[in-house]
């Protein structure tokens, strides 16, 4: 537990990339397998699913250290983050035992026992870690026990730690780290001299991932060299037929097979040892539904007939990367693409019955004819176009050089700050959560929702415009004086039933602080409902 | 009887009438008592100066040389108007002092800022008996809580080699008056050489002359420059983050000492390598335990945190507190910031 906290604490402050890969180096060398595990495991970015209620912690810690609870929230406003405030007002330990437990023991100990009681059993337990616990401890400890730990560092920097410590090539170490895995001193072993044969057979392969084109698609050089696709906008995946199984993968590393039943049902047809990438998308009538229609198929637990019916999922392979049971990732793609339209042979004709389509290959003279058809995204309801060298390997992660998305540009409207919300982490404290809406003829009413955009200058001069011009506080939530005009991007527009405005925008993030436009100057719902319609230039 | 209060706040700060002085008056006016030398609390264009013996050189120093400076050694009383007025040790800076004012049996204490933790470059913190005390709050939340000092500066000599062994200059941001001089008195000065900012190094001949031990430092010039390069650690006001002055130090790691950074956000938010917790301000047990000690009834809350501490002395201690309005509101909580919004 010692050892995890101090890496924790030089990941989270330095901000030298060579730093933070040289401690989890030497953290990983130097530490058991088992404790190493689950380090991986909360450095890759997993979570324990919250254990504990933070209204129970907040109480708790109240109790313990003998004051009120508003002076306790006066403290959790100044400080910005729960479990910071609680490990910073429990009364100092006398010594910390727990500290010197390897984390993969104190986890079994005193983390995991925690599921099986309710909140009031709880109590006992989570005084007895604290007892234990210094304060960067209890602070770790805290995070943990509300699944709220996240480490200031990359998936990519963990991957390259690893890799060099293994010494192998980050994307090797990328592919044995993929698919659900889980700590052991087993798994952890097995990362730094993998036995090939012992491959799990649903593991996917690291998704190869486009860089934004800015600038025009000319310096690319030859037409000829490039395959040109739509880029929809749906779910990642990663669809594999091994051994028997059938398993999709989201980009999130989520098996999310059960989701799609139409899409997995149909895969069970292909060719023993086959691997897809490609996009999951609600798909009716040969065209895409809006991603928001997607979103009723991810939300629900339970998936009714009605809304399979509503929202009938297609599987759009557009790479190649196993064909019987070979790796074929080093190939050309152009090479892969021929061997993904043997797996499909009926190609992207559409009829009812087919969940796994070809993904359409855009045939264009020339980068002008190209910039044609992409000027049809919206009405087509699609982000652009992706740009693929057709010599290109399928590379792991964002390398830049030969895979692009040449997305439209997005619908920008004028809006007006209604809300604000204070932000975590690294803007603890400053007000950085916005809500945002347009004008109904008297009325506002929201339409979007922006973290990022603004630079940390003009956060903390709008977090103190904020905190003077609030007329209501809810929670965590300031309504504010309708004063501030911000221009707002997006990438997508969609009709909606779910919200105030009838309308549902994707991506939504500030482009600038309009502090030359009056409230009155900002959008009316109708004008930005007409954007819907609005063809893309 | 009703009595006219012996201290009220004016258009220039806290007035004794019976005395006829202010206590850190805001603007000129013809007789003040400093409590100590930082500029939200010691302004220039008064008459007539009187602050603690051991502070008149970094008083004369910040207020100008022709400035009328009366030194009054700690404990000694001074009479003004039949206003008895004597000076106890704040623990804030050389020379800093809690302001004792006592007229027809009735003693009130004004703290100025104040700490109660240790500090080798100061004066310690002595509780005064009163009826009425008026304490700072800068860091009036339960969550500030400072270590002791001799572990922070084990963590900064720890930062140091580290930064020495990977042959980066530490750069150690800290106000110039008060903070800087603590550094420079507890780290270990055998680890290299020390470098300090212009603003910093007229003190040390200042704080020599009262006894204060402080290692050799010399000012970073282009001549020093060299022998500090990759080694040395330089302590300087954090104006100059961002400027050429700090880019001439090489590669260096940055750090700011300061009681804000105990908050992980506040960290984070300034391109920093490391925070250290080392204030000048008492922290929240710091601030009841001083409070309990005067035995006072009757608390003056100011510069911070004033509102909740104000409720939490009332609610939860039964005191009779109240809000003393300021004009300054305590320690910058960025290193960029303080010079402009003042030290503490
Ligand atoms: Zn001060
Ligand atoms: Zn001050």
């Amino acid at each position: 537990m010692k050892a995890f906290c101090r890496l924790f604490s030089v990941l989270d402050e330095s901000n030298r990339t060579n730093d933070k890969i040289a401690a989890m180096r030497d953290y990983f060398e130097s530490t058991p397998a088992g404790a190493a595990s689950w380090a991986l495991f909360f450095l890759t970015g997993k979570r324990l699913p919250a254990l504990v209620k933070s209204k129970a912690l907040r109480g708790w810690a109240a109790q313990l250290s003998g004051l009120p609870d508003w002076l306790v929230d006066e403290s959790y406003a100044q400080v910005g983050d729960l479990a910071e405030t609680v490990a910073l007002i429990l009364p100092e330990p006398e010594d910390a035992p727990l500290v010197a437990l390897p984390l993969d023991e104190f986890i079994r100990n005193h983390l995991l026992p925690l599921r099986d009681w309710d909140t009031p059993m709880q109590f006992p337990f989570v005084r007895e870690a604290w007892a234990g616990l210094d304060q960067r401890g209890r602070f770790v400890y805290n995070k943990l026990i509300t699944g709220a730990f996240r480490v200031g560092v990359s998936r990519r920097l963990v991957v390259r730690a690893l890799a060099e410590l293994a010494s192998v090539e980050p994307a090797v170490m990328e592919h044995r780290l993929m698919g659900n895995w889980q700590p052991s001193p087993e798994a952890f072993a097995r990362l730094l001299s993998e036995d090939e044969g012992e491959a799990n057979p649903a593991r996917p392969y690291p998704f190869y991932l486009a860089s934004p084109l800015e600038g025009g698609a000319e310096a690319l050089g030859d037409i000829a060299d490039w395959q040109a696709e739509w880029k929809w906008d749906g779910i990642r995946a990663q669809l594999i037929r091994r051994s028997g199984l059938v398993i999709l993968w989201s980009r999130g590393e989520d098996i999310v097979s059960e989701r799609f039943p139409e899409i997995t049902r149909e895969a069970a047809r292909l060719p023993e040892g086959a691997v897809l990438d490609g996009e999951i998308l609600c798909w009716r009538d040969d065209a895409p539904l809006p991603f928001n229609v997607l979103q009723t198929r991810i939300g629900r637990k339970k998936l009714t007939p009605k809304i399979l019916e509503e929202a009938p999922a297609v599987f759009l392979a557009y790479d190649c990367l196993e064909v019987e049971g070979q790796d074929i990732r080093d190939l050309p793609l152009s090479r892969r693409r021929e061997l993904l339209e043997l797996l499909l042979p009926e190609g992207y004709a559409v009829d009812a019955d087919r969940a796994i389509l070809l993904g359409e290959r855009l045939q264009a003279e020339s980068w002008s004819a190209l910039a044609e058809l992409r000027a049809q995204s919206r009405s087509r309801g699609v982000e652009g176009l992706m740009l693929k060298r057709l010599a290109s390997p399928y590379q792991a992660g964002r390398v830049k050089g030969d895979w692009w998305k040449w997305k439209i540009d997005p619908f920008f409207i004028d809006a007006v700050m209604i809300y604000a919300q204070a932000g975590h982490g690294r803007r603890a404290g400053l007000h950085t959560d916005y809500t945002f809406a347009v004008w109904d003829g008297e009325d506002l009413v929201p339409i979007a929702k922006a973290y990022s955009g603004l630079t940390d200058e003009e956060i903390r001069r709008l977090d103190n415009w904020i905190k003077q011009h609030t007329r209501e506080r809810h929670g965590p939530v300031r309504i504010v004086e309708p004063q501030q005009v911000f221009e707002l991007h997006f990438e997508g527009l969609a009709r909606s039933t779910r919200h105030r405005s009838g309308l549902a925008v994707r991506f939504p993030r500030i482009a600038r602080w309009r502090t030359d436009k009056q409230p009155r100057e900002a959008d009316t719902l109708e004008g930005v409902q007409a954007l819907l319609e609005q063809p893309q230039q | 009887m009703a009595r006219a209060p012996l201290i009220r706040l004016t258009q220039s700060g806290l007035y004794c009438e019976a005395g006829g002085f202010y206590i850190d008056p805001w603007r000129g006016v013809e007789r003040a008592v400093i409590t100590h030398a930082h500029s939200d609390h010691a302004r220039r264009g008064s008459e007539a100066y009187l602050c603690a013996q051991s502070g008149v050189g970094v008083l004369r120093h910040r207020i100008g040389a022709g400035a009328n400076i009366r030194g009054l050694p700690f404990g000694e009383s001074f009479s003004m108007n039949g206003v008895n007025v004597s000076l106890h040790p704040a623990g804030h800076i050389l020379g800093s002092a809690q302001v004792r004012v006592e007229h027809a049996g009735e003693v009130l204490v004004v703290s100025g800022d104040y700490k109660t933790t240790p500090d080798a470059a100061c004066e310690t913190f002595e509780p005064v008996p009163c009826h009425t005390f008026i304490t700072e709050s800068t860091f009036a939340l339960p969550h500030y809580r400072w270590r002791p000092p001799e572990e922070v500066f084990g963590e900064i000599d720890a930062w140091w080699r580290a930064n020495q062994r990977q042959g980066r200059t530490s750069v150690l941001f800290a106000y110039s008056l008060g903070k800087a001089q603590r550094v420079l008195a507890g780290v270990d000065a055998s680890i290299g050489p020390i470098g300090v900012h212009g603003s910093v190094e007229p003190f040390l001949p200042l704080y020599r002359a009262e006894g204060i031990r402080l290692p050799d430092a010399v000012k970073v010039t282009p001549e020093s420059l060299p022998d500090l390069k990759g080694r040395g650690l330089v302590v300087t006001p954090g104006s100059v983050q961002n400027t050429t002055w700090l880019q001439k130090l090489g590669p260096s790691s940055l750090a700011f000492a300061s009681g804000w950074m105990a908050v992980r956000g506040a960290r984070r938010r300034q391109a920093l390598d490391r925070g250290f917790v080392l204030s000048d301000h008492a922290d929240w047990a710091g601030l009841l335990d001083a409070i309990e000690a005067t035995g006072a009834g009757r608390i003056g809350v100011t510069h911070g945190y004033s509102d909740t501490f104000v409720r939490y002395l009332r609610e939860e201690r039964a005191l009779d507190a109240f809000v003393v309005p300021t004009r300054f509101s305590g320690e910058a909580a960025t290193a960029k910031d303080e010079v402009e919004e003042g030290e503490s």
